[in-house]
């Protein structure tokens, strides 16, 4: 059943991920982005991470793409006259980098997976003791993405 | 399901998002190509974190969501802001830069 999961999600997630990449429109794209999103959230259930499957559904699938197919109606999805720039080498690039990766994935250790992943409130008690100076920190990193993209994106631009 | 096969779809994901940043010309097909190698990172981070038992590993993939998520926005913002000065958001014309 698990294998059966595993199998299933990995081909929905390479069906999507090539469609990501190869879709003639960029809509197209983004809807092929957010069911790789929806696999990868169904890969954490399956590896007992439900807190990470909710906050990808919410946070990226729901946050995430509404801000690109935004970006998308005001920027322009003209697509006409732009297709795929040198497709030959970067498809050989990214072959290479796939083999390396293979190759080096045979040399780990397999384990027994021992769980304890799936407790909520574990990772809460972790964000606010040990990991509580990087959790404040990127409070600050997204406030000032906020604010950088509102400076970047707004009209009235003083000169 | 073992660590090797979930890291080897976790590669495969990651190389394909690779040839969509070299090969895709509109500024945003790149910015979803590069979502989809955060993803393939973040879908390895856990997989590590599931055959260890570390719980660290799933507060650093919540931080890496969260960084993501800042680096969007800026770089949706970049794009709306090429899209309204130069009139294109088609990467091989904001190359003015280029020695």
């Amino acid at each position: 059943m698990r294998d059966f999961a595993f199998f299933f999600l990995s081909a929905c997630l390479l069906a999507a991920a090539f469609a990501v990449v190869t879709a003639r429109s960029l809509f197209r794209a983004v809807f092929a982005l957010s069911a790789v999103l929806v696999a990868t959230a169904g890969f954490y259930l399956l590896l007992s991470a439900p807190l990470l499957a909710a906050v990808q559904i919410l946070l990226y699938t729901g946050g995430v793409l509404t801000l690109v197919v935004f970006a998308l109606v005001v920027a322009g999805a003209n697509t006409e006259g732009a297709r795929w720039r040198r497709p030959v080498p970067a498809a050989l690039m990214s072959v290479v980098v796939f083999a390396a990766l293979a190759g080096s994935v045979t040399k780990i250790s397999e384990t027994v997976p021992s769980g304890g992943l799936e407790s909520g409130k574990d990772v809460g008690l972790l964000l606010f003791s040990d990991y509580l100076v990087p959790f404040e920190l990127l409070s600050v990193l997204l406030l000032g993405a906020v604010f950088g993209a509102l400076l970047l994106a707004r009209k009235d631009r003083p000169e | 399901m073992t660590l090797g096969n979930l890291l080897l779809v976790a590669a495969a994901v990651f190389a394909i998002g690779l040839y969509g940043v070299l090969a895709r010309r509109h500024a945003i097909g790149v910015l979803l190509s590069i979502e989809l190698m955060f993803n393939a990172v973040n879908l390895a981070i856990v997989s590590f974190a599931w055959s260890r038992g570390l719980l660290a590993g799933v507060v650093l993939v919540l931080f890496g969501i969260a960084i993501t998520v800042a680096e969007i926005a800026v770089g949706l913002a970049l794009v709306l802001l090429a899209s309204r000065v130069k009139k294109s958001v088609i990467l091989d014309d904001l190359s003015e830069l280029k020695g």
